[in-house]
């Protein structure tokens, strides 16, 4: 018990003394200061060449996101089609069949988005060819999207009066050959030492100690496990996701795919400290992403350990009651550490089952997926939560009397209605999509379809209904994670998650951009006594509190039918 | 957009080239010099391979050390847990049939020493590992039906307990598959 509190406090430690120093670095790396990393720079001006791009050209904030459009839709198709045909390309050694139109959509977008929901099984749905070309591709390139879509907000409050704010193509090559793509080579070899596969070998089968003849899924599982975590991503090469003991052989890989998810996102918080020069606002920010990841974090753990009080009545032992869908290696606090971190942030990897958690777990989890910006996934995290500060400011703004600006910039009407729909588009998806789900299900569960809805829940009463709640949260917070009793893999729901999936990844980006790019075209107001501070704890708290009043207000009666409903009723 | 389509194009070119073939080809090289090669790590019996240390099998015998009840039957060829959640009804009723059955294999246990690990199923259905309790629990009956006594099963248990990282970091855990070939190299032994 001990040795597992006091590893997840190092885990935390030492992610937190590595997220500094690496804020700092791509603080430079945008800014176009001098790093160790500039011996790449021959290498970078080879892709362009290649690409034909020019990477100095400056673009207005509408031309990052017509760029950012235009790639994410050949993507799209490429994916889409890629998925359907891969039984007839190459790299198949356990011959997997192609995909159904619905889920080749499904997971197509889910994997473009960064949401990584799986409706499918690693082993038996794709191919080491789709896995690699497909996925993993998706995995680096939706990552270094969003964070290219955050530089251009951050560029956005670093300029006085400007209408170009850099280029998109420099921003995105840069996400990939200056961070993702080194620390994913870093980590995947940390992995392959530790006994994941690396080679391109297929199924093997065994003779088992008892004369059974089993097999063994094996493929080159490192390099995908390794963005996966970096790029918050969370798609895994198994069906069990991390907690398979190739995709998490032991504590210490324990350790380094829990640093390696959160890493990026604390990082680029300071990093844009670093970047504007205003270190304390980025400490404000940090402090408030923080306090939300404890408000998660501790009731998650306190109901973890104490466990299930329906199995400690069996008359067992009553220490770690919470074993079911959990790992001996990793043990119940670092399981419960790993839910929560998942889900604040976007990756929605696992190390465990989510539908066998706690009631109380599951509450946070949702909640954690509701808010998304508690660090929240690469770029698409910070650019949550810039939403918030814009409404924090607005109704600071009205509160004390004064007009309302950000980074010298005046936040007007159109701001304020682009940031208000982001804000309440979250709410809307999931729990109109939901209620769609629950109406299907309770009027029509015998309905003609080739899976009936009565089949779809794998647990009854509450927890069902957490199960679908559960599922259109992750996708509208392109988490990823699932409660895998929910059968997702029909046409229900892989249309309707695949279309959540697309309207809550791009409307959430170009909001934020959109408000960032029209903002840095105004007249530039320089900092007075009437300003209002936006770099200190008051605000900070003030941001918290637009927070919680916003997911909490809108979510609150959907987690009272679910998760809550089911922990009162625990005996 | 025709503008940005070319570009797009070419670039996603160039990253498939990168990021698909030359990174995945890097890591395979370099996993080369990793234990197993990069195909994972087996453990060899009476120089057979008789599995990998990362995949739990399925002891069925009651002379072995058995795992944790698997979703998928310790069948790698997938992976999976029983998603069931804490209050479903039938799933609690699974668990103490589990405690039941426990019960009658192992005479004489404190019904309350029994980790609930040896009642649940893993998350991913290949657990390689038990606690030291869930494999020290067994040794009693393991004990009587090899007619090894007790104690020295007891050490051989401690000694493949793994220790938490650098002492401090994480659980306890012992990797059953390990345990039961010393616990064939035992009889080899005494033969």
């Amino acid at each position: 018990m001990n040795t597992e509190i006091t590893g997840i406090i190092v885990t935390y430690g030492i992610t937190l003394l590595l997220a500094i120093p690496l804020g700092k670095y791509i603080a430079k790396v945008f800014a176009g200061e001098k790093v160790w990393t500039d011996f790449l720079k021959p290498f970078e001006r080879l892709i362009y060449r290649l690409s034909g791009i020019d990477p100095t050209e400056e673009m207005s904030w509408k031309g990052h996101m017509k760029a950012m459009l235009t790639i994410s839709s050949l993507w799209l198709v490429y994916a889409f089609f890629a998925l359907i045909f891969q039984d007839k390309l190459p790299l198949n050694p356990d011959r997997n069949p192609g995909q159904t139109p619905d889920l080749a959509f499904n997971t197509a977008i889910s994997f473009l988005v960064n949401c990584n929901v799986q409706d499918y099984s690693g082993e038996t749905g794709v191919t080491y060819f789709t896995q690699l070309f497909v996925l993993m591709f998706l995995h680096f390139a939706s990552a270094a999207s969003a964070i290219a879509a955050m530089m251009v907000v951050y560029k956005g409050m670093k300029e006085k009066s400007v209408t170009t704010l850099g280029n998109f193509w420099d921003f995105f090559v840069k996400s990939i050959t200056r961070f993702l793509l080194p620390g994913a080579v870093l980590v995947a070899i940390i992995l392959a030492f530790n006994g994941t596969p690396a080679s391109y070998k297929g199924k093997d089968t065994v003779i088992t100690m008892q004369g059974d003849t089993t097999q063994v899924s094996r493929g080159p599982a490192a390099v995908m496990i390794a963005i996966k975590h970096l790029g918050t991503n969370g798609g895994g090469w198994f069906g069990a996701n991390s907690a398979h003991p190739f995709e998490c052989p032991n504590y210490l890989t324990y350790m380094l795919e829990m640093i390696a998810q959160v890493v990026i996102p604390i990082a680029l918080v300071f990093a844009l400290g670093f970047y504007l020069k205003k270190k304390k606002l980025a400490y404000v920010i940090f402090g408030v992403m923080t306090i939300g990841m404890f408000m998660f974090l501790i009731p998650t753990l306190q109901a973890e350990i104490h466990g299930n009080p329906a199995i400690a009545h069996m008359g067992i032992s009553p220490t770690n009651t919470a074993m079911e869908g959990k790992e001996v290696r990793f043990g119940v606090p670092a399981t419960a550490y790993w839910s929560t971190v998942t889900t604040i942030i976007s990756t929605g990897s696992a190390n465990g089952a989510h539908d066998s958690y706690m009631p109380m777990t599951t509450a946070m989890q949702l909640m954690a997926m509701m808010v998304n910006c508690f660090y929240g996934g690469c770029g698409a995290g910070f650019l949550n939560y810039y939403i918030f500060i814009i409404i924090a400011v607005f109704i600071s703004g009205l509160m004390v009397g004064r007009t309302p600006e950000f980074m010298g910039h005046k936040v007007e009407a159109k701001e304020m209605k682009i940031a208000s729909i982001a804000a309440l588009l979250h709410p809307f998806l999931i729990l109109s999509f939901t209620a769609l789900a629950s109406y299907v299900l309770v009027y029509h569960p015998d309905i003609h379809w080739a899976f009936q809805p009565k089949n779809w829940l794998g647990n009854p009463g509450y927890h069902g209904f957490s199960e679908m709640l559960y599922q259109n949260t992750s996708v509208a917070a392109n988490n990823g994670s699932a409660m895998g009793g929910l059968t997702a893999n029909n046409m229900f729901w892989n249309v309707t998650t695949g279309v959540i999936l697309l309207i809550s990844r791009f409307i959430p980006i170009i909001a934020p951009v959109a408000i960032a790019g029209i903002m840095a075209q105004k007249k530039y107001i320089p900092e007075s006594a009437g300003t209002l501070k936006t770099d200190t704890g008051t605000f900070g708290l003030m941001t918290l509190a637009v927070i919680l009043i916003i997911a909490a207000l809108a979510f609150f009666p959907s987690l009272t039918l679910g998760p809550l409903a089911e922990l009162f009723n625990m005996k | 957009m025709k503008k940005y389509l070319l570009p797009s194009l070419r670039l996603t070119a160039v990253l498939l080239v990168l990021l698909c073939i030359l990174y995945p080809l890097f890591i395979a090289a370099v996993a080369k010099l990793a234990p197993g090669g990069g195909d994972g790590v087996t453990v060899s019996y009476k120089g057979k391979v008789v599995g990998y240390e990362n995949i739990g099998q399925g002891f069925k015998s009651d002379k072995y050390f058995q795992p944790r009840p698997s979703a998928v039957g310790y069948n790698a060829a997938g992976s999976g847990a029983s998603n069931k959640g804490p209050t479903n009804p039938d799933y609690l009723k699974s668990v103490q049939a589990a405690i039941d059955t426990f019960m009658v294999h192992n005479p004489g246990v404190n019904k309350a020493d029994i980790p609930a690990e040896l009642v649940t199923a893993s998350g991913s259905g290949l657990d390689p590992d038990l606690s030291p309790e869930g494999a020290k629990i067994q040794v009693k009956r393991v004990a009587a039906l090899r007619h090894i006594s007790e104690q020295d099963l007891m050490k051989l248990v401690e000694e493949h307990t793994e220790k938490p990282l650098l002492g401090i970091l994480g659980p306890e855990k012992v990797n059953v598959l390990k345990l039961n070939i010393a616990l064939d190299e035992i009889k080899e032994l005494s033969k």
